[in-house]
């Protein structure tokens, strides 16, 4: 990127520049992540709940976060009188920040890196990590006590769940040998079975794992304890309205999509299909190739914020001491069991057999994945006729149609 | 002016400017606040320099872990006289002269050492180097000079590695670590 500016400006100003389009890049990735992830969002829940969602606003509704951020920028921007409001108008910005700087060190492709650091992996840990402080901080600052609740949860939560996943990014990172994200995901060139996930049963337990710690520490539901509307009014926002409330919902969806492109670089191939057997932008030109590469990456970050939402919307809330049950008894131990074991995998298990195993494991999840799929088509969708319940209750009427002459 | 210098006079200043702020302000959380700015500046200065690697861990440890542990201490705990802080006088005048004396140290050591040499080669080592060295491997030394040293001392390098300071370290660490585990448990009462 500096190269291409020097071309049109003298020596610091092309640095200057390539900075400046590089993050503006960043910010609009972000906002138009945020803008259709908040739209699916509401889609994918009310389909679960059996609802249409939004449909008013433009074709599907797709235009409702435009009227949402309309909404929310002209609102009103209050704080209450007790507040700390220094810290109070500070903490929406710092939660941003974190959430932002995660995707500098974030390769959308072979070398489409903002910042190329040998340490990228152990970068976003460590900038992810400090995200906390922007909730604990509004949480403080809110002079309510509902607030200062979600604060402290939140704290507790993700200083605990940032130990376990840190654990579960160095399991990918001990079969890859480096911390440079943009070689990791050079390595995974190639059909699907070279991704990390397959390359033994460690990583590939250890890919779920760090999937539902990364989940946690976004504090997404069923681990959204630091903003339980039903015990907590709203958790760490509650004082917060318009434009300050909308920096904390691009902050999570920030570190949703950061997190999830963590996991689809360390684990799943990057920005490879699998089914392409070299690297796009080699054969296919620069353009052409990075194009596609930048598309897969952003496909299989999508792929994973979705779920996310899926989960959210089917599974109950837990308890706060269960959340830290879950991390403390289950998730760390398995987690350093996972380590040792991925360790003792590449010192002692010989390569042919581990040769087999990788296939098999790849071989197996795609052909499981291929008849859920099947599967899903094979069956026509459960229909019954008016006033009478589908599948299990065949037959049953239901007390609840209503009777239309 | 170079980008490099004008960079490191920005982040110069903000870090210093937040470190006065955590001396100078009354509120706890406001201090622990400017500490957060200070030690990204420090974070961000080794970022500049080309250290990546302790610029992460600086975040990672003082920002990510250290802080958010004394923020969440500060808001279970504060309460009246613990959240305005009051420096007495005599605290003040003892604390500036100590300061003093500590500033006019370093700028006379800063004076009295060499610019150090160039290294042969512009690359800098990356972490790899580091993690062998802990690992025992001898042959990961930077080849440049050392330097900070007064001028015409020779100083022979020995081939150092690092597995048992790194490995005592790790005991301690594990040994702190059972041990707030075992003040933390939960208590059961005897039976009597």
């Amino acid at each position: 990127m500096p190269e291409f500016w020097s071309v049109y400006l003298p020596e610091p100003w092309n640095l200057v520049a390539a900075g400046v389009v590089a993050a503006a890049a960043l910010f609009g990735y972000i906002g138009i992540s945020t803008f259709f992830a908040i739209w699916a969002e509401r889609k994918v829940s009310a389909r679960i709940q059996d609802r249409l969602g939004p449909t008013r606003v433009g074709p599907f509704g797709l235009l409702q976060s435009l009227a949402d951020g309309i909404k929310l920028i002209s609102k009103e921007d209050v704080a209450p009188a007790g507040a700390d409001r220094f810290l109070f108008k500070l903490a929406p910005y710092l939660a941003f920040c974190a959430a932002f700087c995660g995707f500098l060190a974030l390769p959308f492709g072979k070398g489409l890196v903002a910042l190329e650091l040998n340490i990228a992996a152990f970068f976003m840990l460590a900038v992810l990590s400090s995200e906390v402080f922007g909730v604990v901080l509004a949480g403080y600052a809110s002079a309510n006590k509902w607030s200062l609740f979600g604060g402290v949860r939140e704290a507790a939560q993700v200083v605990s769940y940032e130990v376990p996943r840190a654990m579960c990014v160095v399991i990918p990172v001990c079969v890859a040998g480096t911390l440079n994200l943009n070689l990791i995901g050079q390595q995974q060139t190639g059909w699907f079975w070279n991704w990390n996930l397959f390359h033994d049963p460690f990583t590939f337990v250890a890919f779920f794992i760090f999937f539902i710690c990364a989940t946690a520490s976004c504090k997404r539901a069923p681990f959204d304890l630091a903003e339980a509307e039903s015990e907590l009014v709203a958790g760490f926002h509650t004082e917060y309205s318009g434009i300050r409330w909308s920096y904390f919902f691009l902050a999570e969806y920030g570190s949703m999509f950061a997190v999830s492109g963590l996991a689809s670089l360390l684990f799943l191939g990057g920005w490879h299909t699998g089914l392409l057997p070299f690297e796009p932008s080699e054969v296919w030109g620069f353009w052409w190739g990075n194009l596609l590469n930048a598309a897969v990456f952003i496909g299989k970050c999508w792929l994973l914020v979705g779920v996310m939402m899926w989960m959210r919307w089917s599974l109950p809330r837990l308890r706060i001491d269960q959340v830290m049950m879950t991390c403390l008894q289950y998730f760390l131990p398995i987690s350093c069991g996972l380590l040792v074991g991925v360790c003792l995998w590449l010192l002692l298990v010989p390569a042919g057999a581990a040769e087999v195993v990788r296939y098999a494991l790849a071989l197996g999840t795609a052909g499981f994945l291929l008849t859920l799929i099947v599967s899903l088509f094979r069956y026509p969708p459960m229909s019954a006729p008016r006033g009478q319940l589908p599948g299990a209750w065949d037959g049953v009427r239901t007390p609840l149609t209503i009777q239309i002459k | 002016m170079s980008l490099p210098v004008v960079l490191f006079a920005l982040l110069a200043t903000v870090t210093a400017v937040s470190a006065l702020g955590v001396v100078l302000s009354r509120n706890v959380v406001r201090m622990a606040v400017w500490l957060l700015f200070t030690l990204i500046g420090v974070s961000l200065l080794y970022l500049l320099l080309g250290a990546e690697f302790v610029g992460a861990a600086q975040l990672i440890v003082y920002v990510g872990g250290t802080l958010v542990l004394l923020v969440f201490g500060v808001m279970l705990t504060a309460q009246g006289p613990l959240r305005e802080l009051r420096t007495p006088a005599a605290q003040l005048v003892v604390g500036g002269i100590l300061g003093a004396i500590l500033v006019s140290l370093l700028i006379v050591v800063s004076y009295h050492i060499v610019l150090p040499n160039p290294p042969e080669q512009d690359k800098l080592p990356g972490v790899a180097s580091l993690g062998l060295a802990f690992l025992g491997v001898t042959e990961t030394n930077p080849p440049a000079a050392l330097t900070g040293l007064p001028e015409g001392t020779r100083v022979a390098r020995t081939p150092v590695a690092y597995l048992l300071p790194f490995e005592i370290v790790s005991v301690h660490l594990l040994v702190v670590l059972i041990g707030a585990a075992y003040l933390a448990r939960a208590k059961r009462r005897v039976q009597s």
